[in-house]
């Protein structure tokens, strides 16, 4: 069994391999955009300020703050106060107010930021109102740091739905498929090599590419790289799972091609690799949830930006888990060697 | 010789076609046996249910005396009628990855010499020509040392310098004992290589026996080919078994002698006359009034 894996693993890779253009595009890609982006929103300072305040609840403008009437200021309220620091130490966020307590207000201001010390000179000539200054002190997290891992997931996600999915369905309708059903090889066996194959090399892709990135960008890396490559993992194991599960019985590259596309967009746009879903509506977060490249670049963002661990991430790593069980058990189950 | 396979009663239905209408028959250990009739007749859907790819609606194909069981996987070869293979791959490594699906199996080195592809085994198989590329499918096929192959239509679309050598391959792969099983409608083949044929048209099986047997059956007479234009003279005297076949008629007779002398009564000249055997197309013919590739 093991010698039949092998075999399909090797021959897989060869091909894979020998794909130079494919092989180039995995890797240049990716490279393109980061640089894109960090060209494109490096120099461009953004018109606002911005202020988070967390109010314990209360709308905004029941606070009857004077501060808050200041214009060219973007305020935002927020639910959690930990993260909303996090974020000031980044300087994601330039100020945070807590007026929970409008008889005891506190501000948060980045010590190296110098929107902040605009905004404390601000709040200083508010004459009514004590603010208890709390310093906190972090670099700042640029949006191409932001931008990586969303980068490195989505062209994950384009290499495992389609780099899978595609081939799969090609072999099937030009024979090849049936030609192996004529041997020995079971499916759980060439469905595993393709699996694994596909995993070996995206991985390798993909850490040159961070690699590499970072040597043109220097992005920002705080948490532990065993959970970044755990993350990685289960992530593009999840996906290469759910490009066999389309692949398992369509026979025309067509119909592959629109599933494909109609899984890939939505996770483009919805799974946060350009925008960050904070502030759109619950619902759509929860739906965004259940796709795993949401969950993957939740888990890769919180070890890379906010220095989680493996405990921290737990709950991604169990959902792709959870995803790549489901969606390998439904592909294996529903697999056609050939098209009727 | 024992039965090798044995197929029982077999139908398969399509939504909208009886592929496969109750046919039985067994092919012995090994022997060459043919399965001919036209695009359509029912051949590779037979074939299939037989190689274990496709199921059976009705009917069983039993493999040395038990149903199909694992075993048949390691013990079979399959040349399907076209097959792609996996991309980037040289003969090497492709023989080399299949070879690798079967617990035993020829020597690479054997099976590229059997099959006359030692030149090519470091091209990648994309860029080899179509005799080259039937032969590594052959190679393929033999890669596990198989006591039974399957070959169907190995010859389509081959030139006929390419159709010969690859006779010449089948017969040194018979000539090690192995039962082969050919689909084809060519049937200068499967005249050469059969010893037995079955000869199948809408999913029945309409004769079966061994070729020279069937013809000697069918026909005790030849064919004598004449132009038209050479023939005029003498149509009125051959009221029956003439055909027109293109710019030929041709005149089906018993006593080749007698023919002869009538043609010569009526000075036809006979210096571009061909006397032809009959042949399985002809036998075709006369078994369903159509022309076996039409």
């Amino acid at each position: 069994m093991i010698k039949r894996f092998l075999a399909v693993l090797h021959a897989r890779n060869l091909e894979f391999v020998r794909d130079r253009s494919a092989l180039g595009w995995n890797i240049v890609l990716p490279m393109l955009i980061v640089l894109g982006m960090w060209f494109l929103f490096s120099g461009g300072e953004q018109p606002l300020f911005k202020v988070a305040i967390f109010s314990g609840g209360k709308p905004l403008a029941s606070l009857h703050n004077a501060f808050l009437e200041t214009r060219f200021i973007q305020y935002y309220s927020v639910s959690n106060i930990q993260s909303a620091i996090r974020k000031v130490e980044h300087d994601q966020s330039d100020m945070l107010l807590d007026l929970h307590d409008p008889t005891h207000p506190h501000y948060w201001v980045n010590e190296s930021s110098p929107k902040g010390y605009i905004l404390e000179k601000i709040l200083s000539g508010e004459k009514d109102v004590h603010y208890t200054r709390e310093s906190v002190s972090g670099r700042a997290i640029r949006y191409v740091d932001w931008l990586v891992p969303g980068v490195l997931g989505m062209n994950m996600m384009f290499s495992c739905l389609f780099g899978v999915g595609y081939v799969i369905v090609r072999y099937r309708k030009n024979g090849f498929l049936k030609r192996l059903n004529a041997t020995p090889l079971k499916a759980v066996e060439f469905i595993a090599a393709q699996v694994a194959s596909r995993l070996i090399l995206i991985m390798l892709i993909t850490i040159a590419v961070f690699i590499g990135t970072d040597l043109l960008v220097g992005f920002y890396m705080s948490g532990s790289y065993l959970a970044l490559l755990l993350v990685a993992i289960l992530g593009a194991t999840s996906m290469i799972s759910l490009g066999l599960l389309i692949a398992a019985r369509v026979a025309s590259e067509e119909l592959a091609g629109g599933l494909l596309n109609l899984l890939s967009w939505p996770m483009m746009f919805l799974s946060g690799v350009w925008f960050s879903l904070e502030g759109t509506p619950p619902w759509l977060q929860r739906a965004a949830a259940i796709l795993p490249l949401t969950q993957l670049l939740e888990g890769a963002r919180a070890v890379m930006l906010d220095g989680a661990g493996v405990v921290q991430i737990l709950p991604n790593l169990l959902a792709l888990a959870g995803m790549t069980i489901l969606f390998l058990a439904l592909g294996a189950f529903s697999f056609k060697w050939k098209n009727d | 010789m024992p039965d090798i396979i044995e197929v029982s009663h077999l139908v398969k239905h399509y939504p909208a076609v009886k592929a496969v209408d109750d046919i039985s028959f067994s092919v012995r250990q090994g022997e060459c046996f043919g399965m001919l009739g036209p695009n359509g007749a029912g051949k590779t859907t037979t074939v299939e249910i037989m190689e274990g790819i496709t199921s059976a609606t009705h009917g069983t194909v039993h493999y040395q005396g038990e149903p199909m069981g694992p075993r048949f996987r390691s013990e079979v070869g399959i040349q399907f009628q076209s097959t792609a293979l996996q991309d980037f791959l040289t003969v090497r490594e492709t023989l080399h990855l299949f070879r690798n699906f079967y617990p035993r199996g020829m020597l690479l080195e054997e099976l590229a010499k059997l099959c006359a592809l030692e030149d090519y085994l470091d091209r990648d198989a994309r860029k080899l020509s179509g005799g080259q590329r039937q032969r590594l499918l052959l190679a393929l096929a033999l890669v596990n040392d198989p006591v039974l192959l399957f070959l169907d239509e190995p010859t389509t679309g081959l030139d006929p310098q390419a159709r010969h050598n690859f006779w010449g391959l089948i017969r040194d792969v018979k000539a090690r004992g192995k039962t082969v099983i050919l689909t084809t409608h060519y049937m200068e083949e499967a005249y050469l290589l059969c010893d037995r044929i079955i000869i199948m048209d809408h999913g029945r099986i309409i004769a079966e026996g061994k070729p020279a047997t069937l013809m000697a059956h069918h026909f005790q007479d030849a064919v004598l080919q004449l132009p038209h234009e050479d023939f005029r003279p003498a149509r009125g005297a051959f009221t029956e078994k003439v055909m027109d076949v293109g710019e030929y008629v041709e005149i089906s007779t018993a006593d080749i002698n007698a023919t002869i002398e009538l043609l010569l009564s009526y000075r036809v000249p006979l210096s571009h006359l061909q006397i032809r055997a009959r042949t399985l197309e002809d036998l075709f013919l006369e078994l369903t009034g159509r022309e076996l590739r039409a």
